[in-house]
């Protein structure tokens, strides 16, 4: 085990995007002691551009997919398309911070790094092959998310939430390691893509089911899927809004990456055992996240509700659990990202310094005052209610698709109703944004250009994937066909 | 391409309008104007070009767009063509009635028009499903702009109302869009109808709950009743402008679903819910006469015809005869042009009065004869008196339904009866007598540019009176094949094998390339 084999380190570049992370966040790390106060801001570019490089050497492990490290990391396609949404996220939201911190006093270099190791630590959750190498990724990302919570920490807000995530999250990734105990007790190992055989193998599969039920536990609270959602609301009403733009969009995508391969490689063959839990767990998702987000005034905790409610649209998907399935969980995640980066990034910045300006009174006449960004966020809210031409609108579609193509009809019917109630919260909005009188105490800032690149880059996506989704379709396709199914 | 130009053209108005400076209120109307006129001026082509003995769809346009299930594939046939031609024909109208009355944000307004005008054509020529859901929920937003931003007092309350009604019917819609993809493997309209009619694949019991996710949403856009409650608030409340569309077209998208997608495609459903949908129908007649005589409110008093004018249509479509399905056709025009004629003609009171009490006016044909003349002659179109276009429409429809329908028959033209009292009754409280209110004295007659609108109006009104043939020719072979197709006996249907089953993912053959 502790011998370096040549074998080894020429299967770096399949880890080459975690490398690239890790090594510009303690990069970060090392230089920000020698820049001055003033200059932080200057480390938050050289995070992005980390981001970016990393974004691009993601396509060196596309070069050549396969298993690393003793087949504890899997390079294939359904990895890549994981990695660019998580990095792509982490790149806007860094790009979203960059004013946000300086408004709020708090241009630190660590946060950039944090946010750069929970990328790398969502990267190998993505690519994982093996329950111990996920459980590190799993704890890398929480980790640095528990710190990113709180790191307004002059609000009181901010450290309850960063202590309500690390208890919470605590608790749950211990059930996620109980989950893998159990299973390597019952199948012997704990590789995803062996687990399915030693399963077939032997008759008894109780303490296999059962550790797949505290997984589910574990890997449930980070996709924020009923009844584990309890947390999300508080904890992302109370980070930082870039921080939850990138808690609310990428841990998710990474976590749901986990959570296919656990489920339809390793348990593939027990489909019909965890089936009906999931598919509780996503009408119940649904339901709380939508009915709690009709009676919010408050526009960034309604946002997370919402966020719970697409939760529960991508189990729907999930519950699937065919390539088609697959495939279109993967295309919600790529186009929810894209939204509710989007739609928090906007509220980033309407917040104004303190986040004083969240409740949706504040967005009244927002539309005649700043034309451009209150109609970018409405097309962002316009695709998480699921307005046709817009990616929001496809996800929804391609996992209804999914789910009616296996014969879940009941479960997409109660989607489907689900998302008239979003309408409701998500329209009320836009009516105080259009309809109601300008208030007058609100004097609008100009957006700066770091974050309009970054919803400019957001809102041409979810159009993007609105009217021509076939080239990420067929990606989508492609990963969910290079995962090892049964 | 003239399909596609046809349907894009007002979006490209669009660009130009936000590049005008938003208080270059002139020259923002001038284009949307142009615009539309340009619009309606390219869709006659269509007329000429069309083949009235054709009953297949012509001008089709088939485009791969989202994998290889979804298409970009439109085209008309009779029963279209003449709903794009009123929807263009409407536009200019719309806009040209907002001409003073809109002073507010708008550059926002006539983008809103243009884009619906895109969203209504889009939905009348789609032969895809997935398309045709695309533009049906593409028509929503700008409408709900339109009631929300420019409407009168409790304006919100009736644009959430509106959306969320529509968008409850809309989604169950498309869970059955994709339930209908899952059976035939493509979203493609007429191969999704060849494999229904010839695999006959649908269990009675999955035919019919199909059947009600189309009818329920296309029953709730009509409307019929009991699914109305949103339309009067929404016709109140809405601008001029909006009310004409919203009555013009948009009501029309649910008649016209249920004749492009729910009888084709699910006819035994059809035929077995008849019944039911036609006793619905006759209530609304019936009901929506009623109320909308006893409307304090003028305008709220036109926005309940309307529930009793499509409860015509859905009445002649479930009669499953040629004759009464191209009345309904007929009437879908009818009441576009009559009902917008009114909407138009209150309007217009209303931009001197700022009210719609019928209370507050009273022999207003003493200060403004041209305005009241246009008035009753719009309404008399709308009560079907003959030689006007109303006539054409429920006279087709009453025989029509006559055939198989006796009891039918005798309830509608009850309907006809009432349309006769509640629409005379609010011109003589309108119009007739001596002028009640002293300030009503004063007010202007019609201007050059509401006697352009109002006589154009009376001038289509006349000419679809007389020269009806000129459109029924049109739509006759296309009416013949509907219904051939619908009444098909059930052992024809198996004969012929199904197409070919497409996937929607089928093109990820292509692996991620380094």
């Amino acid at each position: 085990m502790m011998q370096f084999p040549a074998e080894q380190a020429g299967n770096l570049h399949r880890l080459a995007p975690e490398i690239v992370l890790c090594a510009f966040g303690i990069l970060v790390m090392v230089i920000d002691p020698f820049v001055g106060a003033a200059k932080q801001k200057r480390l938050g570019w050289l995070a992005f551009a980390g981001a970016l490089l990393a974004l691009s050497v993601v396509r060196v492990m596309a070069y050549d997919p396969g298993l690393a490290y003793s087949a504890l990391i899997r390079a294939d396609a359904f990895s890549i398309f994981v990695h660019v949404v998580v990095i792509g996220a982490a790149a806007l939201a860094i790009l979203g911070s960059l004013t946000y911190l300086e408004n709020e006093g708090i241009q630190r270099g660590e946060y950039y790094a944090l946010v750069l190791f929970a990328t790398a630590g969502m990267g190998i959750l993505a690519g994982a092959n093996e329950l111990i190498t996920a459980f590190i990724g799993l704890e890398m990302s929480s980790i640095s998310s528990y710190i990113l919570a709180g790191f307004r920490r002059r609000a009181m807000k901010s450290s309850e939430a960063s202590l309500k995530y690390f208890i919470l999250g605590s608790f749950a990734t211990a059930f996620f390691l109980y989950g893998i105990a159990m299973i390597y007790g019952a199948t012997g190992t704990t590789r995803i893509d062996l687990i399915q055989d030693a399963l077939a193998r032997q008759p008894a599969q109780e303490l296999a089911i059962l550790g797949l039920g505290l997984i589910f536990v574990g890997l449930g609270f980070k996709v924020v899927a009923a009844p584990f959602q309890i947390y999300a609301p508080d904890v992302y009403e109370g980070a930082p809004t870039p921080v939850t733009a990138l808690l609310a969009s990428a841990p998710k995508a990474a976590t749901f990456a986990l959570m296919l391969r656990i489920f339809d490689v390793s348990f593939g063959t027990a489909g019909s055992l965890w089936f009906w839990a999931v598919w509780v767990s996503a009408a119940l998702t649904m339901c709380i996240g939508n009915f709690a987000a009709v009676v919010q005034t408050n526009v960034k905790r309604m946002l997370a509700y919402s966020s719970i409610a697409h939760a529960g649209y991508i189990l729907v998907a999930f519950t699937a659990s065919t390539a088609i399935g697959i495939a279109a969980v993967l295309f919600y995640l790529a186009a929810y990202a894209l939204m509710k980066a989007g739609a928090f990034l906007v509220l980033a910045h309407l917040g104004q310094r303190g986040e004083k300006r969240l409740d949706i009174k504040d967005y009244a006449g927002l539309g005649a005052k700043q034309p451009v960004l209150a109609a970018c966020f409405s097309l962002f809210l316009l695709s998480l209610l699921g307005l046709p031409a817009t990616g929001g609108f496809l996800g929804k579609f391609f996992a209804f698709q999914a789910a009616l193509d296996s014969r879940i009809v009941w479960l997409v019917v109660i989607a489907a109703l689900n998302s008239v109630v979003g309408a409701y919260y998500y329209l009320r909005v836009i009516v105080a944004m259009y309809f109601w009188e300008p208030s007058k105490d609100y004097t609008p800032t100009a957006v700066a250009p770091s974050l309009t690149t970054a919803l400019a880059c957001a809102a041409a996506g979810t159009i993007y994937l609105g009217l021509f989704p076939s080239r990420v379709l067929a990606f989508a396709k492609a990963a969910a066909d290079s995962l090892p199914l049964r | 391409m003239l399909l596609t130009v046809v349907t894009f053209l007002p979006l490209l108005g669009v660009p130009a309008l936000l590049f005008l400076r938003s208080d270059d209120h002139a020259w923002i109307r001038r284009i949307a104007l142009t615009v539309s006129l340009a619009e309606f001026a390219i869709s006659l082509f269509l007329t000429p070009q069309f083949a009235a003995d054709e009953p297949g769809y012509q001008f089709v346009e088939n485009h791969g767009w989202i994998a290889q299930a979804i298409h970009y594939h439109v085209g008309i046939d009779g029963i279209s063509l003449f709903l794009v031609l009123l929807t263009t024909f409407l536009t200019p109208l719309a806009i040209l009635c907002s001409w003073n009355s809109i002073r507010e944000k708008v550059t926002g307004f006539f983008v809103a028009i243009l884009v619906i005008e895109t969203a209504m054509i889009g939905v009348f020529v789609s032969l895809d499903l997935f398309l045709f859901f695309v533009f049906w929920e593409l028509t929503l937003i700008p409408m709900y702009f339109l009631v929300g931003i420019w409407g009168h007092e409790r304006r919100i309350y009736a644009a959430v109302k509106f959306i969320l009604y529509t968008m409850f019917g809309s989604i169950l819609m498309l869970a059955a869009i994709l339930w209908l993809y899952n059976v035939a493997g493509t979203f493609d309209l007429p191969a999704v109808q060849l494999t229904l009619q010839m695999k006959l694949p649908l269990a009675p019991r999955t035919e019919m709950l199909l059947f009600g996710a189309f009818f329920l949403a296309f029953a709730i856009k009509v409307p019929l009743f009991p699914l109305h409650t949103w339309l009067p608030d929404a016709h109140t409340e809405a601008p001029t402008a909006g009310s004409v569309i919203l009555a013009g077209v948009m009501l029309k998208l649910g008649t016209y679903g249920i004749l492009r997608f729910c009888l084709p495609l699910f006819p035994d459903a059809a035929h077995r819910a008849a019944p039911y949908i036609g006793a619905l129908a006759i209530v609304g007649i019936v009901y929506g006469a009623l109320v909308a005589a006893v409307q304090p409110d003028l305008k709220r008093l036109v926005a309940y015809t309307s529930v009793s004018h499509l409860g015509f249509v859905v009445l002649g479509i479930f009669a499953f005869e040629s004759i009464a399905i191209q009345g309904a056709i007929y009437q879908m025009l009818n009441h576009g042009i009559s009902t917008g004629g009114l909407f138009l003609a209150v309007g217009m009171l209303y931009d001197r009065r700022h009210t719609h009490e019928i209370k507050e006016f009273g022999g207003l044909a003493t200060p403004m004869p041209v305005l009241m003349s246009f008035f009753l002659f719009i309404c008399l179109s709308s009560l079907a008196l003959p030689l006007l276009n109303g006539f054409i429409g429920e006279f087709l429809i009453l025989i029509g339904v006559f055939q198989n329908h006796h009891a039918w028959a005798a309830w509608a033209s009850s309907g006809a009866v009432l349309s006769a009292i509640y629409l005379l009754w609010a011109y003589q409280r309108v119009a007739l007598g001596e002028v009640s209110i002293e300030k009503n004295r004063a007010l202007p007659d019609a201007s050059g540019r509401e006697r352009l609108i109002l006589a154009t109006v009376a001038a289509t009104i006349l000419l679809m009176g007389v020269a009806s043939p000129f459109f029924t020719r049109r739509m006759e072979p296309s009416t013949d094949n509907l219904l051939r197709q619908i009444n098909l006996p059930e052992n024809a249907r198996r004969s012929i094998p199904a197409p070919q089953r497409v996937t929607l993912t089928s093109v990820a053959d292509r692996r991620v390339q380094p």
